[in-house]
């Protein structure tokens, strides 16, 4: 790209993963293959599994911003304000009013509205107990919000609804942003909350496809004969976004360059993924960077350890990348489940230390590979050392058949 | 329920509304809002707590009787006069 200012970099990076609550912990965690998934109860649903986040969301709230927000916020918040100490900005230096907040997510709205329900249930569902501070806890922009109201930022805000592709289309509406030149810095990426609705446990067990497991750490399996299901999990992942001018400016640390990306619709079905699309979206990432699928070191898969959905991703994989071998195929999830909106953010993230470790992270609980899943990269159980990592690929997809496909380089310093 | 009682149940909705103020030299007579963090929102959630806890119903037009501890006490005794804290 010949214009620097449209060059976009990701100078700071904040999150909360299940197995971890920094990207150096979760990092490592990924490495060591340590699940994140363990025993939850949820009302109605009773116990079942899911991906916990254990943040002290005290850290950058008062008690009574926890109490009137959303779990979603408390994410948004805790992320945000670690992604901007990570970028070294200093903050009170930072433009507000040229700073935007993008955050995907898959929902918002479902876990306010049922404890609402539940509340006015003891109430024989009197609806003048229905509390006021309903509406602005379900408002779809209510995530970002909440991080606006935290860091004082009078920028753009916007939730970018787009189902478990939200997490990279967060990402790719922070740096369309910055393209644009409505703002100098975005705070992009993707949130969930999903854990505390059950109707999102209850809706995949109605499909078949919610995870069992004895052992919870081995409940998430793509890829795997054994899978049964997803694993919920909840979490988020942001990143400071800046120009590249401006990060060299002031010395900034760049972590990746996002270089491609692209989003499409499968037109077909409400649930069930077309890999023809998926195919497609990759294949349109790959021109936009201006690369061959060859220059691809690793692909983080969006699998989900649902039948049909690791059956059809591997298909659109094989499509474009064929065997090659020196590509690395992993999977989050198989560690902290599918943590939704924040799903294609913290698997982006937790791949990008690859830059500089050389390591794939693996996709754990992968014991017997479905012969349907042909694809010989994929990591299994143990991290792969790489001769080179200069581009990741990562794959995230949604029902509905939206597909996002994000590609960052590593920042060589041309 | 007395008067004692009926500011016990008050003071115990503050702090679950307001719970990173330190309410023990809260004083009687001097407006809520001049000495804790209370916006309107938190306003309504008195409101609120007192309509679950005991059924009050609070008409937009007495909220001004909610302003200091000393007058919502006096406003409440009739209202949970029959009440059991």
């Amino acid at each position: 790209m010949s214009d620097p200012n449209q060059r976009i970099v990701i100078t700071g990076i904040g999150l909360t993963a299940p197995n971890g609550n920094s990207l150096a912990e979760y990092r490592a965690n990924l490495l060591a293959g340590k699940s994140g998934v363990s025993k939850y109860e949820i009302r109605y649903i009773g116990e079942t599994l899911a991906g916990v986040c254990h943040f002290d969301p005290l850290k950058y709230q008062k008690r009574k911003d926890v109490r009137r927000g959303t779990r979603a916020g408390s994410i948004a918040i805790y992320c945000a304000n670690e992604a901007v100490q990570h970028s070294g900005l200093n903050w009170a230096d930072v433009r507000k009013d040229r700073t935007g907040v993008f955050i995907g997510i898959t929902e918002h709205g479902n876990v306010e509205t049922e404890n609402e329900i539940f509340e006015i249930s003891k109430f024989n569902y009197d609806t003048s107990v229905w509390t006021h501070h309903h509406n602005p806890r379900t408002v779809a922009n209510s995530p970002a919000g909440e991080v606006t109201l935290s860091l004082g930022i009078t920028g753009p805000h916007l939730c970018i609804g787009a189902a478990c592709a939200a997490g990279n289309a967060g990402f790719i509406q922070g740096l369309q942003m910055l393209r644009l030149g409505e703002v100098d810095l975005a705070i992009a990426g993707g949130v969930s909350e999903s854990i505390h609705t059950f109707g999102i446990f209850a809706g995949f067990k109605s499909q078949g496809a919610l995870a069992t497991n004895s052992e919870p750490t081995k409940a998430s399996r793509p890829f795997d004969l054994d899978r049964n299901g997803i694993v919920v999990a909840e979490g988020g992942g942001l990143v400071t976004l800046e120009r590249l001018p401006d990060a060299l400016k002031r010395g900034a640390t760049i972590y990746g360059e996002i270089v491609g990306h692209a989003m499409n619709s499968d037109a077909t079905d409400f649930v069930l993924p077309d890999p023809t699309r998926q195919a497609e979206c990759m294949s349109l990432a790959l021109s936009r960077a201006g690369i061959g699928a060859e220059a691809i070191d690793i692909l983080s898969s969006h699998a989900t350890a649902t039948e049909q959905g690791d059956i059809e991703e591997s298909l659109a994989i094989h499509k474009v990348f064929g065997d090659r071998a020196s590509l690395a195929i992993n999977n989050t999830k198989s560690f902290i489940g599918h943590a939704m909106g924040a799903a294609g953010a913290l698997e982006l993230l937790g791949n990008l230390p690859a830059f500089d470790d050389h390591f794939a992270h693996a996709t754990i609980n992968l014991d017997r590979p479905d012969p349907r899943c042909a694809l010989p990269q994929i990591v299994a159980n143990t991290p792969r050392k790489m001769d080179r990592v200069e581009y990741i690929l990562n794959n995230s997809f949604g029902m509905l058949g939206i597909n996002s496909a994000v590609i960052v380089k590593r920042y060589s310093g041309e | 329920m007395s008067a004692d009682q009926i500011r016990q149940v008050v003071m115990k909705i503050l702090c679950r509304i307001a719970p990173d103020n330190d309410l023990t030299a809260l004083k009687d007579e001097v407006p809520f809002r001049e000495q804790m963090e209370l916006d309107s929102m938190d306003f309504l959630d008195i409101v609120m707590e007192l309509r679950k806890l005991y059924r009050v119903q609070i008409p937009e037009e007495d909220y001004g009787f909610l302003s200091t501890m000393a007058s919502t006490v006096q406003y409440l005794i009739p209202k949970l006069q029959t009440a059991t804290a």
